[in-house]
């Protein structure tokens, strides 16, 4: 901006300055933008009436949070719950420690440049993939059961804590590192005395949330057949068991309020 | 870190014996435990089909191999509605969430006794329960279609953006909120001067990251009947389509990707 | 024109910040506020404009309690009273320009300031200081693109806007090297100077305080201990606000700096 005289400037209005500074392509985003808004409303087809119906049925499932209904489908939902917890446990424990050895091979200070690209590429896929497809691809293989699921879960588990651990392992100390490489220590020692220590919080931390997360979805997984509360669930949706359905996410809700209680407490005690 | 005296030598060792003790009955239990939950699962598969995996996987591949790539003409539209169950949930989703993180975070929320744990459960509870379910339960209330998608993707994303943003809120700078209380200015001017400009940046990234996740959980929504590709997908599973449903697991990866990439470019030029 | 009396804060952990202070400060002088960290400074100035709620005591500015005022009129007694930070408390991610007219918000309507439709004659006033301020080209620019010293001259605008009556300055050059420091508190003085402006300054920078001012007032403890000139600041007065230590050289220091000063 050049210099300018007072005298030139008073009186003069002000405006703020646009976040765009170009107006042509301002007023472009925000028309395109606005064209499109309109556009998807127009082409949601909403059946107002259905909807209207269906307020009472909402009505009823925000009055079954107050008495949900533990009792008549009881041995259905612990089965379910055990099912998705055992399911969790079990994806965990396989996940995290599959993880570990994909995560060093992905970080490129300390791989070598073809265990990198391999291990980058199994990180890459299981992200790309979303737990539910995974889970209907592996049910139509193995058949339906929990075994999908803990599967299912191991694989996705593997992309998330990968990723993380290797970026992690690339933004560590170097000059801690190099000291335990210069006593002379060999490959696996110098992975536990120079990077271990300075990843594993950070990995205690991100396991934690991991585990919360398979809990989540072994929710969802019943819902293709993959084993755990899902199945329960649905049913209870499809028989407009609403004080079931309540109950039902009451318990997930409250598991994944635990949980995330615990890994507070963990993640505060390692770090 | 103890060192022990023995034979007039001393010993050093990193943990005492009672820790030692400690450390290895916690290895036994969780090993204990992943024994029990894997016979669990174990006991709920049958092996038959597994050791038969190997032999339906290729049969799998050759039936999905190559894929059915006219098919790609009646995708057009069902793209369309991912895309709208996304962009307009997302949005919904921010509206809502706004609210409820100043609610939630301790330095703007009206009252900490009464209303921050209300905004605190909000949060919590449409966070933990999958976009899935949520889709489920709508669709039991309002009927199927994008709208209950749509509404699904909003109600699980207001937990995840105001978890953030209250995060966000509670990280600004005080003083800058402090100067702008001393010119005199009202609650609503504090908040516009000396709150939101500090949490714009957070918001806008957040927004973006959001609607990368609604992307990918979009495109599955279908599968229990709240409109776009995910219908395609559970209608080729049913009749067995298995060149659609490669056709359609290529779509929705790209999608994905494409999404990865755009939320990652704005997340550049924002930050 | 500013009086207080008996003003006394304790906090909520039990720490009396303030004793039962009684202050009078006339229209149009400048006064530092000396003392150690801690000796109740930035407490009392925040007290003035309730940014920091008295727990007794009266703050009298032009003969209205300001503690008994309710929201509404306590947000009208805060437009009189322009207040400038230590750390600048610019709004980082707004310009310039709207850090300057945020000074205004207390007299536009919420609609108005938010569309950032300012009176002309506000917009025509923010220009004049920031001319005045040396500042003018820097009217679009983002408030953390600037240095400290730039901030701090932004942030006086902001104060001056508001045509207080009274500046309340809290360690305007904690965060500033010397040279800067000197221009600032020359700054603040003289425009108080040219629109007889009251103010009391809190500044830890004894020599600087002794530069500049007419009226030192030392805290300790919570308790005035010192008002008079600045010249009356012996060394045993400073060792009764600060504690035991070797003043001479600090006052020495100051007569050297004069003499740079007036060589340059």
């Amino acid at each position: 901006m050049s210099h300018l005289e007072l005298d030139d400037m008073l009186g003069k209005g002000w405006r703020k300055p646009a976040f765009v500074k170009n107006s042509m392509l301002r007023w472009t985003l925000i028309g395109g933008f606005v064209a499109y808004l309109i556009a998807a409303f127009m082409t949601i087809e909403v059946n107002w009436s259905r909807v209207y119906e269906g307020l009472d049925r909402g009505w009823a499932f925000v009055l079954a949070f107050t008495s949900p209904d533990f009792i008549s489908r009881w041995s259905d939902i612990w089965s379910g719950l055990l099912e998705s917890i055992v399911m969790t446990v079990a994806s965990s424990v396989v996940g995290i420690l599959i993880s570990i050895p994909i995560g060093l091979g992905a970080a490129r200070n300390i791989a070598p440049l073809p265990v990198y690209v391999i291990c980058r590429g199994i990180v890459a896929i299981s992200r790309a993939l979303q737990e539910i497809i995974v889970a209907i691809l592996l049910v139509a293989i193995f058949g339906f059961g929990p075994l999908a699921g803990f599967l299912t879960l191991s694989f996705a588990t593997i992309g998330f804590l990968s990723k993380l651990l290797a970026e992690d392992i690339e933004a560590m100390d170097k000059v801690q590192a190099e000291a335990i490489k210069a006593s002379g220590a060999r490959w696996m020692q110098w992975i536990n005395y120079g990077v271990q220590p300075q990843v594993m919080p950070r990995l205690v931390g991100l396991s934690m949330y991991r585990i919360d997360i398979n809990f989540r979805e072994s929710a969802i997984l019943g819902l293709v057949g993959a084993g755990g509360i899902g199945a329960t669930l649905n049913t209870a949706f499809d028989r407009y068991e609403y004080d079931t359905a309540a109950a039902i996410l009451i318990l997930i809700i409250g598991i994944v309020m635990v949980l995330e209680y615990l890994s507070g407490i963990i993640r505060a005690r390692v770090q | 870190m103890p060192v022990l005296e023995h034979e007039d030598a001393q010993i050093w060792r990193r943990r005492t014996t009672g820790q030692s003790l400690v450390r290895w009955f916690g290895w036994l239990l969780g090993v204990a435990v992943f024994v029990y939950c894997w016979q669990i699962i174990s006991a709920s598969t049958t092996w038959f089909f597994v050791w038969d995996a190997p032999r339906i996987a290729n049969d799998i591949w050759t039936r999905a191999t190559p894929p059915k790539w006219d098919y790609i003409t009646q995708l057009g539209r069902p793209i369309w509605d991912t895309l709208n169950i996304a962009t307009l949930g997302t949005i919904i989703a921010l509206f809502l969430a706004v609210p409820v993180a100043f609610l939630a975070a301790r330095n703007t929320t009206p009252s900490a006794l009464f209303i921050r744990p209300i905004a605190l459960l909000i949060i919590v509870s449409t966070r933990s329960i999958n976009s899935l379910i949520w889709a489920l339960l709508l669709i039991a209330i309002i009927g199927p279609g994008v709208f209950a998608g749509v509404i699904a993707i909003a109600i699980r994303s207001i937990g995840f953006c105001a978890k953030l943003l209250y995060e966000a809120i509670e990280e600004i700078d005080h003083t800058q909120v402090e100067a702008i209380t001393a010119t005199g200015a009202s609650r609503w001017q504090i908040m516009a001067y000396g709150i939101v400009p500090q949490i714009l940046p957070a918001f806008a990234g957040i927004a973006v990251f959001r609607w990368d996740i609604n992307i990918r959980e979009s495109t599955v929504l279908g599968l229990v009947g709240a409109g776009g590709i995910g219908l395609q997908l559970s209608a080729s599973l049913n009749v067995l389509a298995w060149p659609q449903v490669s056709l359609i697991l290529i779509v929705i990866l790209a999608a994905v990707m494409i999404s990865e990439w755009v939320s990652a470019k704005v997340r550049g030029a924002i930050i | 024109m500013l009086r207080l009396q008996k003003l006394t804060k304790t906090y909520k952990t039990g720490d009396q910040a303030l004793k039962a202070i009684d202050l009078d400060v006339p229209k149009g002088q400048v006064l530092a506020l000396i003392g150690p960290s801690g000796a109740g400074k930035s407490t009392l100035i925040r007290c003035i404009n309730r940014l920091v709620e008295p727990t007794s005591g009266e703050v009298l500015l032009e003969d209205v309690n300001l503690v008994k005022l309710g929201s509404g009129a306590l947000r009208k007694a805060r437009r009189e009273m322009g207040m400038i930070f230590q750390e600048y408390a610019l709004v980082e991610r707004l310009t310039v320009m709207e850090n300057v007219l945020s000074g205004r918000l207390g007299y536009v309507g919420f609609w108005r300031s938010f569309l950032r439709r300012y009176p002309q004659s506000d917009v025509d006033e923010a220009f004049r200081l920031l001319d005045r301020v040396g500042l003018l080209h820097m009217a679009d620019k983002r408030a953390d693109e600037l240095s400290g010293g730039q901030r701090q001259r932004v942030g006086i605008c902001r104060a001056l806007i508001q045509n207080p009556k009274l500046l309340l300055v809290d360690e305007p050059t904690a965060s500033l090297d010397p040279k800067t420091s000197r221009q600032i508190m020359r700054l603040i003085t003289e425009l108080c100077l040219e629109r007889g402006l009251a103010a009391i300054i809190n500044i830890h920078d004894v020599a600087l305080a002794q530069m500049f001012v007419p009226r030192v007032v030392g805290l300790r403890f919570g308790e005035i201990v010192y008002d008079g000139l600045p010249t009356g600041l012996t060394p045993d007065k400073l060792t009764e606000i600060y504690g035991e230590e070797d003043w001479e050289a600090t006052i020495e220091k100051v007569d050297e700096d004069e003499e740079i000063e007036a060589a340059e």
